[in-house]
């Protein structure tokens, strides 16, 4: 019985936010529902299992909205609700708790897509982008390396880990500046699941107005600061360098390969580098591996 | 002196929802509350703010544990990394007893992210409560199991839902989170006499008691925590606290969350109940 009502409440609702008329085998949705719900003097059983139906999708699409903003302002309010709606057919949650609904929303939109046409590269950079924020707001830390940690390692052995909560994201658009415009809000612990929710998700912006951002490679890191959520431009070797540092190069390795790869010719390299390392070291990124 | 067995925080009085609207004014203006009940969900988490939050608030309250997701009623087994985060939070928080609600909400490692209601069969009550006493022995603090407002009756069902609840916590040998206004909202939805229920149900095993505002639609109503406490909600709690003695309450608001003041002075008017029951009682005469 659980498993008929659940594949019942993961049905999409109508355009009228009504439940389907039918069931998946061609019954009448009010023979299946009155196989197991009673009905009242007032309700019909087609009636009382909406009202579940209908709370199960405004509860995950509201969730959806307020988590991914700038995806709705890429694509546009009546295809987020469809591309959304698919998404959570296509992959319902696997999680107690709702913070995870977007954990496949990346990997949705690259096989399908149709739903972010013609938009795709900044739809997909957008949400790699905002599933980063979902990391840095509550992901894992580890205790900070001190110099002391690393004061007996030379250049040619150390290797540093980064936060679990840091991203490091080479982006096509420049997605920050446009959700910045977008966003009205900063984000917040999620809602609380335990009341009714009676009403259809809407988008609490004006992303409308905003005109989408033209291409230009963008290199950002998404992280926390005194738990603060903050998002900060890179330098392309600096990218490098922590990329590098991620798959496991060592410190002189991963410093060689920005160098190398680099498109200035009289940067000052020695001079650059410190600085990097100085801010991020400050901002608490690196830890031991 | 406990009201109950089960009821051993009875000194506890009246506490709120920690919500995030109000982190602010708690933080800094840090008002006298007797408790705060936190959604153990939204700090089962690796870091972060939440977490800051949460060491803010213990340093210097009071926090009891609500949870939203065992679903001791699913057929499934339970998520044992969910048991994990939540027994590591209940450790931090040393929460003297933690709740959650007898239902349902997960089919196949799949989440409706609900609290959907129980058929109320004895089979179901075994296996609910046979779920309670697992997660009571692995997480090692006293459960009390919510009653749920609910929109739905299957056929299924044996008995009443306050048969079903008693059936449960009498086999799970646990406690009752008692939400008055749930019972309200399932009475009218189900046509059922809300005294009944509050008559019937295992006194002795009520630990806490839950109240919150709702929603009047034309055919039913909706458990919505967006309104102050109705009238016939607060005598229903009247009478509970008569039945099962002076016991910890908590005001639910969660949507369109008013100033923290309005929100603590309507969970506040439970006291005038409270203090009634208090100078009714024998010792006091």
């Amino acid at each position: 019985m659980q498993r008929a009502m659940a594949s019942a409440l993961f049905r999409p609702l109508t355009v009228d936010w009504n439940m389907q008329g039918q069931w998946n085998d061609g019954r009448p949705m009010e023979q299946f529902a009155a196989e197991f719900i009673k009905p009242n003097d007032r309700l019909s059983s087609f009636d009382r299992l909406e009202i579940y139906n209908r709370q199960y999708w405004f509860r995950i699409l509201d969730c959806l909205y307020d988590d991914y903003p700038g995806l709705l302002a890429v694509v546009g309010e009546e295809q987020f609700l469809k591309l959304a709606t698919t998404y959570l057919t296509k992959y319902q949650s696997d999680s107690y708790t709702l913070r995870n609904l977007g954990d496949r929303l990346e990997k949705f939109l690259r096989e399908e897509p149709q739903w972010t046409e013609p938009n795709q590269a900044l739809a997909l950079d957008m949400v790699r982008f905002e599933w980063a924020q979902v990391v840095a707001f509550d992901g894992p830390s580890k205790p900070v390396v001190t110099p002391d940690d690393l004061i007996d390692t030379p250049p040619e052995q150390m290797r540093l880990g980064l936060q679990p909560y840091l991203s490091i994201l080479k982006l096509d658009y420049p997605v920050d500046d446009f959700l910045i415009a977008v966003k009205k809000d900063a984000d917040s612990l999620r809602g609380e699941a335990s009341n009714a929710i009676n009403s259809a998700p809407t988008s609490k912006g004006e992303s409308s107005q905003i005109p989408l951002p033209k291409p230009d490679v963008t290199y950002l890191a998404v992280h926390r600061f005194d738990n603060m959520l903050y998002f900060k431009r890179l330098e392309p070797e600096g990218y490098i360098i922590l990329e590098a540092l991620i798959a496991g190069s060592t410190l002189e390795n991963a410093c060689v390969k920005a160098v190398e790869q680099s498109t200035r010719p009289n940067a000052d390299w020695q001079a650059l580098i410190k600085e990097w390392f100085d801010n991020w070291a400050a901002l608490g990124w690196f830890c031991r591996r | 002196m406990p009201a109950n067995p089960f009821n051993s925080y009875t000194e506890y009085g009246i506490g709120i929802g920690l919500r995030v609207p109000h982190y602010r004014h708690i933080l800094a203006q840090k008002p006298v509350v007797d408790w705060f009940e936190i959604i153990s969900e939204n700090f089962m988490v690796d870091g972060g703010r939440p977490l800051e939050v949460l060491d803010q608030i213990l340093e210097q309250y009071r926090v009891v544990q609500h949870g939203v997701a065992i679903y001791f009623g699913s057929a499934d087994k339970f998520d044992r990394e969910h048991l994990r985060r939540l027994k590591r939070l209940v450790k931090y928080t040393q929460t003297p007893w933690l709740s959650d609600h007898l239902c349902w909400g997960s089919v196949d490692g799949r989440y409706t992210h609900d609290l959907l209601p129980m058929p109320y069969t004895f089979a179901v009550a075994r296996h609910t409560a046979q779920k309670i006493r697992e997660a009571r022995d692995y997480l090692e603090v006293p459960i009390c199991v919510e009653n749920v407002s609910s929109y739905a009756e299957y056929h299924v069902s044996e008995m009443s839902e306050w048969e079903f609840l008693s059936e449960v916590v009498e086999q799970a040998d646990c406690g009752i989170l008692l939400d008055v206004n749930n019972i309200y909202v399932s009475s009218q939805n189900h046509n059922f006499d809300p005294y009944d229920y509050l008559n019937n149900v295992p006194h002795a095993r009520v630990g806490q008691i839950h109240i919150a505002g709702h929603s009047k639609f034309e055919k039913y109503i909706l458990d919505t925590h967006d309104h102050p406490v109705l009238d016939p909600v607060w005598k229903m709690y009247a009478h509970a606290i008569k039945l099962c003695g002076n016991t910890a309450t908590l005001l639910e608001w969660d949507d369109r969350i008013p100033s923290f003041e309005e929100v603590h002075n309507e969970a506040l008017k439970a006291n005038q109940f409270r203090d009634n029951i208090v100078a009714s009682s024998p010792t006091n005469k």
